[in-house]
């Protein structure tokens, strides 16, 4: 497996996504948003289509359309109070329609759009890679550096609030995160099961954890070998290699929530 | 005495029309123990948040040592316990990273915790009385306990002016009295400014020196001990 280069290439940018998409879904976890994933995930499809009617890099225009949606999303939630979940659905859909509406311009509704939708990480080149990993290690890295306010927020958000923590611009700095993270994500794992990535490795970590910084390491870690495992099978039993990863994490929550609730016994 | 909070014929109202808060004036000195009591739904918690800023008062204003409170620019010195906090989600956040989250304003927002922050919030979690309990997760704690943990949390965070909202929720009464008492010493040793807000304040009455009770007003301001017998029991606002 390993002496073929495209899938060291894809073994490569999965395990940069493997952890990168646990450590930043880790935040939207934990406050109740784990779907703001897939609103970003729709809005990024609208930019692919964007980007193929514009023929401009999809992922590109895909990245942009991410970051605004990702922030329309969180402002219309902060703004609009108890309505968060019509905020996102209504970036939801807006992505949807107007994906659906520049394809169908672009008369692309092909096998192009496919690889966007289901992921196409055995295509990765050299040059993706190199992309993959650079914004991987900033988004690390930033999540790193933000650790400490971020998790302040999610223990007690009025009470940072009033110390004076900017609660506004870490929500927006979240919301760039998970767009950067929707934006690689979607060659491994496609569009539609981005969000998968940043979820279920986090609640399968929440079932075993011991405290909010070992939830987040095991969930990187889960995240890391869901990637791997799912494309080593993928390679050896021909399975579509995005789908794969996701029912692996899938898996390992299964595993997760058993041996937790055999410990809480 | 200077002033740490000043409301001046502050109403508030949720919805246009509504009428939470009607004239409400309000001074307290820096270092002044208030208890504010009422019944529920008086107002109590929309007063203390418009206090710290959280919310702008419909008509009137709110100033926080003499600055605009919404847009105080000393906010690392505020501690601030909401009513009922509540991890949010389910996170597994243990006792001490919960207070840890305490340091957050005051010992820098970027980068690891420094020696000092960790030593401060050990020294909250003792406070408290949870050091056997400290590395445990918050979620797997009695309600009591928790609520201890964020009353520590608030703590570590040194305040000069704390507002505790209830505190006391599920805290039983040994609990109470030590809160109660380690609050006085804030309060006496270190000058802190402590707004008390609680519908039960037995607890806190032989402390403090003013009783504030509101009741979409404020219906009585002055030391406990003058306050009418019937009022004792601030159940009975509404008679
Ligand atoms: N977010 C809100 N939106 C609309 N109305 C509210 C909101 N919060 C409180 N109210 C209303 O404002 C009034 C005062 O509420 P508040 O929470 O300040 O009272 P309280 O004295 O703190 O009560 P309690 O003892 O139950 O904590 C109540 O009638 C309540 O219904
Ligand atoms: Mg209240």
């Amino acid at each position: 497996m390993l002496e073929s280069e495209f899938m060291r290439l894809a073994l490569g940018a999965g395990a940069v996504v493997g952890v990168l998409a646990p450590a930043v879904g880790f935040f939207l976890v934990q406050r109740r948003q784990s779907l703001t994933g897939d609103g970003i995930g729709h809005v990024a499809f609208a930019g692919v289509a964007a980007g193929i009617l514009l023929d401009v890099a999809p992922v590109l225009t895909a990245l942009v359309a991410a970051i605004l949606g990702g922030i329309a999303i969180e402002l219309l939630r902060s703004r609009g109070g108890t309505a968060g979940d019509q905020a996102l659905a209504l970036v939801f859909y807006t992505g949807i329609a107007l994906g659906v509406v520049l394809i169908s311009a672009a008369g692309a509704l092909n096998v192009d759009l496919f690889q966007y939708l289901f992921g196409s990480i055995l295509t990765v080149t050299r040059s993706d890679f190199v992309v993959i990993a650079a914004l991987g290690a900033v988004g690390l890295a930033v999540v790193g550096l933000l650790y400490r306010p971020l998790a302040g927020i999610v223990i007690d958000e009025e009470g940072a609030r009033v110390a004076g923590v900017p609660i506004g611009a870490l929500n927006i700095a979240v919301a760039a995160l998970a767009a950067v993270t929707v934006a690689l994500s979607m060659r491994v794992v496609g569009i539609l099961l981005v969000a998968a990535l940043m979820v279920l490795p986090v609640s399968a970590a929440e079932r075993i954890a011991w405290s909010m910084r070992s939830t987040l390491a095991l969930a990187m870690a889960i995240g890391l070998c869901s990637s791997l495992v799912g494309l080593t099978v993928s390679y050896y039993a021909d399975l579509p290699p995005g789908g794969t990863i996701v029912l692996v994490a899938a898996g390992a929550y299964a595993v997760c929530s058993i041996v937790g609730s055999v410990r809480g016994r | 005495m200077p002033l740490a909070v000043e409301l001046e014929s502050v109403s508030f109202g949720y919805r246009p029309g509504q009428r939470v808060l009607e004239g409400v004036d309000l001074k307290l000195g820096e270092g002044e123990f208030v208890a504010v009591a009422g019944p529920n739904g008086g107002g109590k918690t929309t007063l203390v948040r418009i206090l710290l800023g959280l919310e702008r008062p419909s008509e009137g204003r709110a100033l926080l040592y003499g600055e605009p409170a919404h847009r105080f620019s000393r906010r690392r010195t505020l501690g601030y316990l909401a009513q009922r906090s509540e991890l949010g989600g389910d996170a597994p956040a243990t006792v001490r990273e919960v207070v840890s989250a305490g340091r957050l304003a005051a010992g820098g927002l970027i980068g690891p915790l420094r020696r000092r922050d960790r030593e401060l919030a050990a020294e909250a979690i003792a406070r408290v009385g949870l050091e056997e309990y400290a590395d445990l997760p918050v979620r797997t704690l009695s309600g009591g306990m928790q609520q201890r943990a964020f009353i520590a949390k608030a703590l570590a965070g040194e305040p000069s002016l704390l507002v505790l909202d209830e505190p006391t929720t599920g805290v039983d009464v040994e609990s109470q009295d030590s809160l109660a008492a380690l609050l006085d010493g804030l309060h006496s040793d270190l000058g802190v400014t402590i707004v008390y807000v609680s519908h039960e304040f037995g607890a806190v009455e032989r402390f403090v020196q003013r009783l504030v009770l509101v009741r979409r007003s404020i219906v009585f301001d002055g030391p406990p001990s003058d306050l009418p017998g019937v009022w004792h029991d601030p159940s009975h606002v509404h008679a």
